[in-house]
């Protein structure tokens, strides 16, 4: 029997509008995976596909092997978190906490044992007689994940879990997060529209657009490898470079040649672009941390002017106008420049992508 | 400011210095309510206080003798006379035979009516405001709906019995029957109520909730007791004191459709109070009632209003 959950060509219309656009994905027991995408991508309703709260318009959700198009949401029995927590305001947390046990047949002192530990492990335990209205933001937010980790479900499901939180919370919770979902050992979802969480709490990331996945891959490949130039501009912050221009040719070096806005510069690429036919026009992905200077102009550079300076503590953030186009480029923060001042900037070998006229990665 | 005031006294001339003090700008709110507090003390609280006054004096409203005071030793006689007579304390459990009748139907079908429009299903509107109408409609033309549809000869009940019996049904022959038929009125006129309530109540709860609920494999009878029912309980809490203060107080359903009767089975304490007051012109009897009344729905009164406070505190 397969385990985890298939899903195979997922759609939702809403009348008119396709809100999830044949999605296909598969996830193992154990294994965290994020959904992430910005907002009104499709990605709620994804989770409120597979936990049964939507219905499917087309396509099929497998879990433990399973097909749950046709059962109900408390016989699919699925783990949730709200973004909005959804704890019960009359009851008190040890009671919220041990809400969805009494569906399962166990003993009053088993019940006990867990919401002990639950509330051992999220650091539940001084408030448990308190009332939701009673908790701080970050202590609702940890019932909520509470009561979805104290059940033995076939699998986890969390709706923007950190969203509510302020960014020190967040960083604090993403741990937190993060130590509980490596015990659970069921497939798990997490939907999220920001990218550090996904790249910090997730085994494996899909970057979902307009109801579409664009990528499913793993935290490192997806930002050292982005398929198309939507992941590649979502993920990482500042956000990649994306430049316009076009093939030229190839160097004796096996370097590809490329006019980027008028400047003829010869960059250091993936081989598979060196079949594209000259004239071809390309995007040029360059991360903001992956480029250097060098002192003067040669064939391998990019000159521009250095517009607007901002300073992020370990490290600066230029912003660099060549002609009309702006770059962004992070420099250690030793590194001083002048507004003004022009600068030539070197493109670090094999770390810059080539994306084609329709956007796909250039193997 | 200073200079302004002493213009103003500069230019007024002494005759008409009442007037301008009167009309001067910050006595123009009080000036506007003045008409309404003097229609209201007139016809609201002399009558009211004039009433408690006879009530610790001998007076007959339909005799030329002046009233005239008890005395300082038994100023509370009408007050004993009425409270030790066994017509009083019959009339009460009437009354309250009917407000308990009467408010646990209203609240069971005002609880589910308000279930059923919950949810959304074809033609709710045209329903709802179908449901709504009896408590908009005046309690004289309830009464007398109700009054011919208990008509032994020609009332629908009556009629609908007969097909099976062969008999006419005379419902308001005997005293549980009689009881009966007022309650089933009142019900009727007063459930859309209470669902009104509930349904606020019902409709303020979060969807979310129901979904964690569907999640969590919650039964039923759970979700009704730890989501469904903490969002309606006070609400529900109201529209029990609510009506049970104004069914305290029915007169008009009872003195049309029964008249008290038969004999003083459905005599309740209103219509026992307006008896003595306007059949029997017991005046001063009347007053000490009317006010052991009016000392009951204050009471009760100030239970709903403490609900009423607690509510919104909670919210």
């Amino acid at each position: 029997m397969a385990s985890g959950i298939q899903i195979r060509q997922m759609t939702k219309r809403f009348g008119d509008l396709v809100a999830v656009n044949a999605v296909d994905l598969d996830i193992d027991d154990g294994e965290v995976l994020c959904l992430l995408g910005p907002s009104g991508c499709g990605k709620t309703t994804t989770l409120r596909m597979v936990a049964g709260l939507e219905d499917v318009s087309e396509g099929e959700i497998c879990i433990d092997g399973n097909r749950v198009n046709d059962i109900s949401t408390p016989e699919r029995n699925v783990a949730m978190a709200f973004q909005f927590y959804a704890l019960y305001p009359s009851i008190t947390v040890a009671e919220n906490l041990s809400y969805p046990l009494h569906a399962e047949q166990i003993s009053r002192a088993e019940i006990k044992a867990r919401i002990a530990s639950v509330a051992d492990k999220l650091d539940l335990t001084e408030v448990l007689n308190r009332y939701p209205s009673q908790l701080a933001e970050g202590e609702k937010q940890r019932v909520a994940v509470g009561r979805a980790i104290i059940r033995k479900p076939s699998c986890f499901l969390f709706d923007e879990p950190l969203s509510r939180l302020d960014i020190e919370l967040r960083q604090q919770m993403r741990t937190k997060v993060k130590e509980v979902l490596a015990g659970l050992s069921k497939p798990t979802v997490i939907v999220t529209h920001d990218q550090i969480e996904a790249l910090t709490m997730a085994d494996r990331i899909a970057v979902m657009r307009d109801g579409k996945i664009e990528q499913v891959a793993t935290p490192h490949d997806i930002f050292a490898a982005p398929s198309n130039t939507f992941v590649a501009g979502f993920i990482g912050t500042p956000g990649m470079n994306l430049i316009p221009s076009v093939i030229e040719g190839v160097s004796e070096r096996g370097e590809l040649k490329l006019n980027i806005d008028g400047q003829h510069v010869v960059v250091d690429v993936n081989a598979g672009a060196m079949n594209l036919p000259v004239g071809a026009k390309v995007t040029l992905g360059v991360r903001p941390r992956f480029f250097e200077t060098v002192a003067e102009s040669s064939e391998t550079t990019l000159s521009g002017k250095v517009d607007i300076i901002e300073p992020m503590g370990a490290e600066t953030l230029f912003h660099v106008l060549d002609g009309t186009r702006e770059l962004r480029v992070v420099m250690d923060r030793t590194v001083r420049f002048k507004e003004g001042e022009t600068i030539h900037l070197e493109f670090q070998p094999k770390l810059t992508h080539v994306f084609d006229a329709q956007g796909s990665l250039v193997q | 400011m200073t200079t302004l005031n002493s213009n103003a006294t500069e230019q007024q001339s002494p005759t008409f210095g009442f007037w301008v003090w009167l009309m001067a700008p910050e006595r123009r709110g009080a000036l506007l309510i003045t008409p309404a507090i003097v229609l209201l003390f007139a016809m609201n609280i002399l009558p009211l206080m004039w009433s408690f006054g006879l009530s610790f004096f001998r007076y007959r409203a339909n005799r030329l003798n002046p009233p005239e005071f008890l005395g300082w030793d038994n100023m509370f006689r009408n007050y004993e006379k009425v409270t030790s007579s066994s017509a009083i304390w019959d009339s009460f459990q009437t009354t309250a035979i009917i407000v308990a009748g009467s408010v646990t139907l209203q609240v069971i079908i005002g609880f589910l009516l308000a279930l059923m429009f919950a949810r959304e299903f074809p033609f709710r509107k045209i329903l709802l405001s179908m449901v709504l109408t009896p408590m908009m409609l005046s309690f004289v033309a309830v009464g007398v709906f109700f009054k011919f549809f208990y008509e032994p000869s020609f009332g629908l009940l009556s009629q609908a019995i007969r097909v099976f019996t062969g008999e006419p049904y005379i419902l308001l022959g005997t005293k549980w029957g009689s009881i009966w038929g007022i309650i089933i009125a009142d019900a009727w006129m007063w459930s859309p109520f209470v669902m009104l309530l509930v349904l606020a109540g019902l409709v303020s709860v979060p969807k979310y909730l129901y979904e964690a609920a569907d999640i969590d494999r919650a039964s039923w009878f759970r979700r009704f007791r730890t989501i469904t029912f903490p969002y309606i309980k006070s609400l529900l809490l109201l529209a029990v004191l609510f009506r049970t203060i104004e069914t305290f107080k029915l007169f008009d359903l009872v003195y049309i459709i029964t008249e008290g009767g038969p004999g003083s089975a459905t005599e309740t304490l209103s219509v026992y109070v307006y008896r003595q007051g306007f059949q029997y012109f017991r005046t001063s009897d009347a007053s000490a009632l009317g006010y052991i009344l009016l000392f009951v729905v204050i009471v009760l009164t100030n239970l709903y209003l403490y609900v009423v406070n607690r509510r919104s505190e909670e919210l």
